[in-house]
């Protein structure tokens, strides 16, 4: 039933996306592994983590783009979640490092020692366990979203309103992880990693393991938006994002759905802010930046709104794009590539890199069909 | 505290002519010369207290002189070095014609030092001019000095000025209240005098009262701390209000331009930060060119920067709004975007042009310094950056209320389709209002110029704030705004000393998210279907 639940209603295109994430997965590690560092097929362990930090942002990308692109809620706050997620895991990796801090101190974490803190607050308890992480990974921005969403979707706050509450909730979140009373390690945030499950983190295989899991988590995450975006629970919040009112006339409990899929939505990115620590090596407040989570959205509208595979495409390569223009002369043009590209997709293609493609697909194959009038909302 | 050298010529002069019968003489002014000349630090001090009190004539030079060591003593006789280098006999005044002979520099000690303060402090008690009197009786209250009393009480009985006498008699407070041999009446009236003067520099003096004083003394000191400190935290909400109404009157130059573009087009401009950024940036183009051309405008930069900051900012505003977003109607969301998009544009435009570093804009002599209001400290450039945020506002209710294309404006802001459908050009008035917001935040951009860092991320800085402000007071309603820019200011700042800046901006974000959930449109929101939709 499962199963039926995550493939049903799968394209072609969703399915083309599988089998290249996996196929990813699976041979870029082994390239970077098992071949020779000579051999034009090996893949070096830079440019490896650098497609991991990709795959993390196509997962956020995908997250947003099931709020977003499904369910008409565009969220300028979804990198919290990213680095809440992110926090979750440095937290855990943290507690690994042990007494091999440059103070030496087997509990507490250098910078609580800097600051002369006296013992671990209670909110750093259990990040020692793995398996504890891993939960509050999922939990904790689950847990945000739920309230949040629980006040903003039943008071029906829509539409831009939810937008700048959602950048005010990133905001005050960056103001507050800032702090260094807030015990996460203010301005610096988290960093000097050591082990994660007692590997070295900066050794080559736990970054090709890493890189899998990676994979693993970004085929799981776009298997289960899939599923709700197919099931008839998603058809309910496709209605939502195109006629909000009209669904609820229908009899649908429409906060309840929109509180659903921005739940789930939260918890994927935490889990994708989660892979992203390990791999870069360090979080800090700036990951909650309003700027980073609008970025996050050009992602989304780049590769295609509403489609998932879209979404996560989009993600690759404007970050692709983002590494080959900061990293050369053109580093101080990269903002105005960048600006253009939000003026450019917005004004030109509305439907992103895919629907555009597909759009001239569909055009040559059926040139005599009348072009689809595209409904207005009917709010 | 030093007094200026040439008023002290006045006023030793002034002292003998009009004041010397009123003093006591207690020794003679050949008494102070001796003991010049015994070469000992009490002794000094005393010559010190007798030539005040015996009103020399030459008093204050020779005091003065003491204290720059140019005063030389040997032989009996005591003589003045000038500061042009010639000699003075210190009894007569009249110049030595050659330099004399076996004569030192009268030695000083800290003691010795602060007896000159107090007599310096004393001499000035007597000065014509009463704001110098005031000084002289600061001067005194903070050296509080026993020897200078006598003179102090001919000054009080001599004054007329009221201010002046007030300052004379907190000095005799000051000095009576640490006096152990002074009346206990006299002291516990001292107490009062220094209770209604009611500052900091009161409080320390109370404070330092000395441990011999009597139980009603100390009834009356512990009263008049209480007072005081309650009044002193009064005075510090004020100055916090202040601070408050200085930061409401940023916000709302920010946030207006702003709340009129999304009232009337529903859009939210990202880029709205990077049109207070041009605003900002025009100034420092202006005053450029002041300074290379026509330096003596230079008070007028900021009254040439206005109209300046205006039109870029407007004609940037329209080219964005014909450019770009009058092709997403209906779809706030995609503006959203493209404004960021814009915002970044703008952002690295200007860093391109005038680079990351942030750009220094002068401030006019009217702006700059600051002056006390009772217990508030208030800054020019805080005070005209109200009163100018007062002025726009006032200007922007007189467009929307009494011009023609403000009732447009207002039409628009309610039914966009009704107005269109009575001859309104809903697409011209649309241009017409970006621009008017955007050149507003020019405006605000000159005003901000003055106190905050003229850089490539200014307008960043602002633009959450703004979101707030606007969301806050709801749309379509320039009072909301002007209210909800006005009590986050005030909340801010009132917040801050408890918990901190931070936390006091994080406790207002969140009062802002829960509020929203309660209304989510805003403090004053426009009724009607049409609003709904």
């Amino acid at each position: 039933m499962i199963t039926r639940f995550l493939l049903s209603n799968m394209d072609k295109r969703g399915y083309a996306f599988l089998v290249l994430v996996a196929a990813i997965g699976l041979l870029v590690p082994l390239a970077n592994l098992l071949m020779p560092a000579g051999s034009p097929f090996h893949v070096s362990t830079a440019t490896m983590s650098l497609w991991g930090k990709y795959l993390c942002y196509a997962l956020l990308a995908i997250s947003l783009d099931l709020v977003w692109g499904y369910c008409g809620i565009l969220s300028l706050g979804h990198g919290a979640f990213f680095a809440l997620g992110g926090y979750a895991m440095g937290m855990y990796l943290m507690r690994q490092i042990g007494s091999r801090g440059v103070y030496g101190n087997p509990v507490l974490p250098d910078f609580m020692v800097f600051l002369n803190w006296g013992e671990l607050p209670w909110y750093w308890y259990g990040f020692s366990s793995f398996p504890f992480a891993m939960l509050m990974v999922l939990l904790v921005p689950g847990l945000l979203a739920f309230v949040f969403g629980w006040f903003a979707f039943r008071s029906r706050v829509t539409g831009v309103y939810l937008s700048i509450i959602t950048q005010a909730l990133t905001y005050a979140l960056l103001l507050a992880f800032f702090r260094n009373d807030m015990g996460f390690g203010g301005n610096n945030g988290l960093t000097d990693f050591k082990d994660i499950l007692g590997f070295n983190v900066q050794a080559q295989g736990t970054r090709a393991a890493l890189f899998a899991m990676t994979c693993t988590m970004l085929i799981a995450g776009f298997l289960i938006a899939r599923g709700i975006v197919g099931s008839k629970l998603g058809k309910v919040v496709i209605a939502i994002r195109d006629a909000e009112s009209r669904t609820r006339f229908l009899g649908y409990r429409v906060d309840r759905f929109k509180l659903f899929v921005f739940t789930v939505s939260a918890c994927m990115a935490g889990v994708a802010g989660a892979l992203y620590v390990p791999q870069v090596g360090i979080i800090n407040p700036s990951e909650f930046a309003p700027a980073n989570s609008i970025e996050t959205v050009i992602w989304v509208a780049v590769g295609g709104r509403g489609s998932l595979v879209g979404a996560a495409l989009g993600a690759v390569v404007v970050n692709w794009a983002k590494t080959m223009f900061t990293s050369g002369f053109m580093a101080p043009y990269w903002l105005f590539a960048l600006g253009a590209l939000f003026v450019f997709v917005t004004l030109f293609m509305p439907k992103g890199i895919l629907g555009t493609v597909q759009g001239w697909w569909e055009k040559r194959r059926k040139p005599e069909a009348l072009p689809a009038a595209d409904p207005a909302p009917a709010e | 505290m030093r007094i200026l050298p040439s008023l002290l010529r006045t006023l030793a002069l002034a002292m003998t002519l009009a004041f010397a019968p009123a003093i006591v003489f207690a020794q003679s002014a050949d008494d102070a010369f001796a003991r010049l000349n015994a070469d000992s630090f009490s002794d000094t001090a005393r010559a010190i207290d007798i030539l005040v009190q015996s009103a020399h004539p030459n008093a204050a030079v020779i005091i003065e002189a003491l204290a720059d060591g140019r005063l030389l003593a040997g032989g009996g006789a005591v003589a003045v070095k000038t500061k042009e280098g010639s000699f003075l006999d210190a009894r007569t005044g009249q110049a030595l014609a050659a330099p004399p002979a076996g004569l030192n520099p009268v030695r000083l000690n800290n003691n010795v030092r602060r007896v000159i303060q107090g007599a310096l402090g004393g001499l000035g008690l007597i000065n014509p001019d009463p704001a110098k009197r005031v000084a002289a009786a600061e001067a005194v209250f903070r050296a509080r000095d026993v020897s200078v009393l006598p003179v102090l009480e001919a000054a009080i009985a001599k004054e007329t000025n009221d201010r002046a006498r007030r300052a004379l008699r907190e000095a005799q407070a000051a000095i009576l209240i640490a006096k152990t041999d002074a009346p206990p009446f006299d002291r516990i009236a001292a107490v009062d005098v220094l209770r209604e003067r009611g500052d900091q520099d009161a409080l320390a003096t109370l404070r330092a009262l000395p441990g011999d004083a009597t139980p009603g003394l100390k009834e009356a000191q512990a009263r008049a701390i209480s007072d005081i400190e309650g009044k002193l935290a009064l005075w510090r909400a004020g100055q916090n209000l202040w601070y408050g109404l200085s930061l409401g009157s940023v916000l709302l130059l920010a946030a207006i331009g702003l709340a009129i573009t999304f009232g009337v087009m529903g859009v939210i401009n990202m880029a709205h930060g990077e049109m207070v950024m041009l605003g900002a940036y025009t100034t420092f183009v202006v005053q450029e060119l002041i300074r290379a051309h026509a330096p003596v405008l230079f008070d007028w930069s900021l009254a040439i920067a206005l109209p300046a900051a205006f039109v870029v900012a407007g004609a940037v505003g329209i080219a964005i709004e014909r450019g770009v977003i009058r092709f997403l109607y209906g779809r706030p969301l995609e503006t959203l975007l493209a404004t960021w998009g814009i915002s970044l544009i703008l952002q690295q435009a200007v860093r391109t042009a005038f680079g990351p570093t942030n750009r220094e804009v002068g401030a006019p002599s009217f702006m700059s310094g600051a002056f006390e209001l009772g217990g508030l400290a208030i800054t020019w450039n805080r005070l005209w950056i109200i009163v100018f945020a007062a002025l726009v506002f006032l200007a922007l209710l007189a467009i929307l209320k009494l011009t023609p294309m403000g009732l447009q404006m207002r039409a628009v802001t309610q039914n966009r389709r009704m107005a269109s459908a009575m001859g309104i050009r809903t697409g011209r008035i649309d241009a017409l209002t970006f621009g008017l917001g955007s050149g507003v935040a020019g405006l605000a951009g000159v005003a901000l110029s003055q106190i905050d860092n003229v850089s490539p991320n200014l307008g960043q800085s602002y633009i959450i704030d703004s979101f707030m402000v606007v969301v806050f007071g709801g749309v379509g309603n320039l009072w909301g705004t002007l209210i909800s820019a006005m009590s986050l200011g005030v909340a801010n700042k009132l917040l801050e000393p408890y918990a901190g800046a931070v936390l006091g901006k994080i406790a207002l974000l969140v009062f802002i998210i829960l509020f929203i959930q309660k209304r989510p449109r805003g403090l004053f929101a426009l009724k009607g279907r049409a609003v709904e939709a």
